[in-house]
């Protein structure tokens, strides 16, 4: 067995954003973590029995209950005495997170736990073959919310999952992206040394599912950021305290490096729209650097 | 030491004694008389535990799974629509091999809503790889919970008890119970020591997918552990007669059945009113005996073939349906005989108490009035034909 904390050679797709973050942050968070993972990509091709890439302690239960089982943990540890010195992190997809784990998110938020909780962000239920998700963009077409004739995808933006677990009252809640790997790594890092529930999404981008070359998931993410798509932000108590400054490049840009985005390429008025989005991420998180 | 006590406190009671470490609970009449009493003796430092207010049953589950996963005792309870809202999670732990302990008192299942008892609930999640023991009064479940932590942690068993109580009859009625000692109990239920746990000094993964090559042979793995079960139980049951003097044999109980001819099989609290109606009747003379099925999972064919083999006539009383087929009890106890050349000449089967409806000694009475040469299947006691007239028009 390896002694890496996520080893090579699991079945992931490649280009995968999501191998790539999930490594990122066991590697920031050190040997000294227990991960719970919820059903998934990221469960399925790193856990396929018998084989595992994890080099922690790691445990899957089912989709929903993540930061539900990762209380356990962490209560066992209190009660053993062992928190002190060890991590614990539950994580999961978009849609784990965002739709049908929310209510133990929340639960476990709501307790003051001190786990650091972890969603990977791909915009979709990809496990599944890419159907729609609370955290799937405005306009994607996703295999539920195609765009088809008039329709141009997903009727609804993102739920605001940062917003909603800052407004727990917790200590830390920040976005990161695979595009930036040594602000995601530092944001980690500073989560995990900040007792108390944290909440990290990490942008991760899927090849298969947003329809790009397997070789364009960096460029492809920093293109999120870079159009204020996708704003990296931190939250301390409550506050804003961090924000990445870009200098906003037009949203068509982003999109058309996609296919889940290739229908809007001849609607302009959507396009207007998804600008009006990015607009008012940068206007609301003060994003534009001043050059 | 003798205490006339509510079955709900002697629950708390008696998990307090096992020390689990975490306890993790969401509220549920009928319920909420335990944990509202485990919370207070943690909060009062009686028991050292992290006790674990969540939003939901199926957190509840996830959070004792996911401290027995990191090498700590557990425990949680539940009723009616929490186990069912939790039943995702009770699949799990028993396939992921962990030996949680969950009190489930009893209660009917909506719709129509109804916070009275009957066994809908548990029986319900018959197939989800759980041992299922159904106690008969209080001193019976406080005495399976003991049990249970013990049979759960046998490392030839590691697989979840829950221990089944109707639900106000037993939680909120109150009797008469040797309640065990903290010394007894140490001396009988060693401290948990699990087989594999997540600890960073020896990381493992849990919870692995398991594809057609392996899936089999996991389930598999469950279903011979139940079979040989069957033979544990008697054993720890003998290891607890030995430290706390009462005698159960774990599977089942017979009550005067050797030269009866006609034998009432029963799970739960009803038991007490049906040997109450044996006794009656054995008073005129007539060979009449109950047979009462504690551990309902893994179930015990052997001894109930053993048990029933000579009996002319069985009445098989189910406290739940499985609704557009036979009951669950008695196509069960009818499938021990299935094949057999020496069976009961009639297996009959009676529907009572669903939803709290009372099972008197009348109803009991009438069960051995209709127990006849003419079998009868689905044969529903107390029901009120008169209700069935109302009509919309």
């Amino acid at each position: 067995m390896s002694n890496q904390l996520f080893s090579p050679g699991h079945t992931a797709c490649a280009g995968c954003g999501q191998s790539l973050a999930a490594r990122l942050v066991i590697e920031a968070s050190g040997s000294n973590t227990i991960v719970v993972n919820n059903t998934g990509c990221l469960e399925v091709f790193s856990t396929k029995y018998p084989e595992t890439a994890w080099g922690v302690p790691w445990i899957h239960s089912l989709f929903e209950n993540s930061a539900a089982v990762a209380s356990g943990v962490e209560a066992a540890l209190k009660y053993l005495g062992k928190k002190d010195n060890t991590n614990v992190i539950a994580q999961g997809g978009d849609g784990s997170t965002a739709d049908i784990g929310l209510q133990a998110l929340s639960g476990m938020l709501e307790r003051g736990h001190d786990i650091l909780y972890v969603c990977y962000d791909n915009e979709a239920y990809m496990n599944t073959g890419v159907q729609r998700s609370g955290l799937t963009p405005f306009d994607t077409n996703t295999t539920t919310s195609p765009a088809i004739n008039s329709a141009a995808g997903n009727l609804r933006p993102k739920k605001p999952m940062p917003e909603i677990a800052n407004a727990h009252g917790i200590a830390y809640v920040a976005t990161a992206s695979v595009g930036l790997i040594p602000d995601l790594q530092r944001k980690v890092k500073k989560a995990v040394s900040i007792k108390g529930p944290k909440y990290i999404q990490i942008h991760a981008p899927c090849p298969l599912g947003w329809r790009h070359a397997s070789d364009a998931s960096l460029q492809v993410a920093k293109l999120a950021i870079d159009t204020g798509l996708y704003p990296l932000i931190e939250f301390e108590n409550g506050k804003l305290t961090a924000v990445r400054q870009i200098q906003p490049k037009p949203v068509e840009e982003y999109l058309k490096a996609q296919g889940r985005f290739k229908h809007l390429l001849d609607k302009p008025e959507e396009i207007k729209k998804i600008q009006a989005i990015a607009d008012n991420n940068i206007e609301k998180y003060g994003l534009k650097a001043s050059s | 030491m003798k205490e006339f006590i509510e079955g709900s406190l002697a629950v708390a009671e008696v998990v307090r004694l096992c020390k689990p470490g975490v306890i993790s609970a969401y509220p549920i009449t009928p319920q909420t008389h335990i944990v509202e009493e485990l919370a207070l003796m943690v909060s009062e430092g009686k028991l050292n535990s992290q006790f674990v207010n969540v939003e939901s049953e199926h957190s509840a589950a996830s959070v004792v799974l996911g401290a027995v996963a990191t090498g700590v005792r557990a425990y949680t309870a539940t009723s009616s629509q929490g186990l069912l809202y939790m039943s995702e999670v009770v699949f799990n732990i028993a396939g992921m091999r962990l030996p949680i302990i969950m009190t489930c008192a009893n209660r009917a299942i909506s719709a129509p809503i109804n916070i009275w008892n009957d066994q809908q609930d548990s029986i319900s999640l018959r197939d989800s790889g759980w041992i299922q023991l159904f106690a008969e009064d209080i001193q019976e479940v406080v005495d399976l919970h003991l049990i249970a932590y013990k049979l759960a942690e046998d490392k030839s068993v590691m697989l979840p008890v829950m221990v089944c109580m109707d639900g106000f009859i037993l939680t909120h009625g109150i009797e008469t119970v040797d309640m065990p000692t903290q010394e007894q109990v140490d001396k009988f239920l060693p401290p948990y020591k699990a087989l594999y746990k997540l600890d960073t000094a020896n990381p493992i993964s849990m919870g692995l997918l398991g594809d057609p090559d392996y899936y089999t042979e996991a389930r598999y793995a469950v279903q011979k552990t139940l079979e040989e079960t069957l033979e544990l139980i008697p054993k720890i049951n003998a290891d607890f007669a030995k430290v706390f003097g009462r005698n159960y044999n774990g599977l089942v109980e017979e009550y005067l059945v050797k030269d009866a001819e006609k034998v009432i099989v029963a799970m739960g609290s009803v038991c007490g009113t049906a040997k109450e109606v044996v006794d009656e009747a054995r008073a005129k003379g007539k060979k009449v005996g109950l047979l009462k099925i504690t551990s309902y999972r893994p179930f015990p064919a052997e001894a109930i073939y053993n048990s029933l083999k000579n009996v002319s006539k069985v009445a098989v009383l189910d406290r739940a349906l499985s609704l557009g087929s036979y009951a669950p009890l008695s196509s069960e106890i009818k499938a021990v005989f299935c094949s057999k050349k020496k069976k009961p000449e009639i297996i009959s089967n009676f529907i009572v108490g669903m939803g709290g409806r009372d099972i008197t000694k009348d109803s009991i009475r009438e069960v051995l009035r209709l127990l006849t040469t003419k079998e009868v299947t689905g044969e529903f006691i107390d029901l009120k034909p008169e209700l069935l007239k109302e009509s919309y028009e």
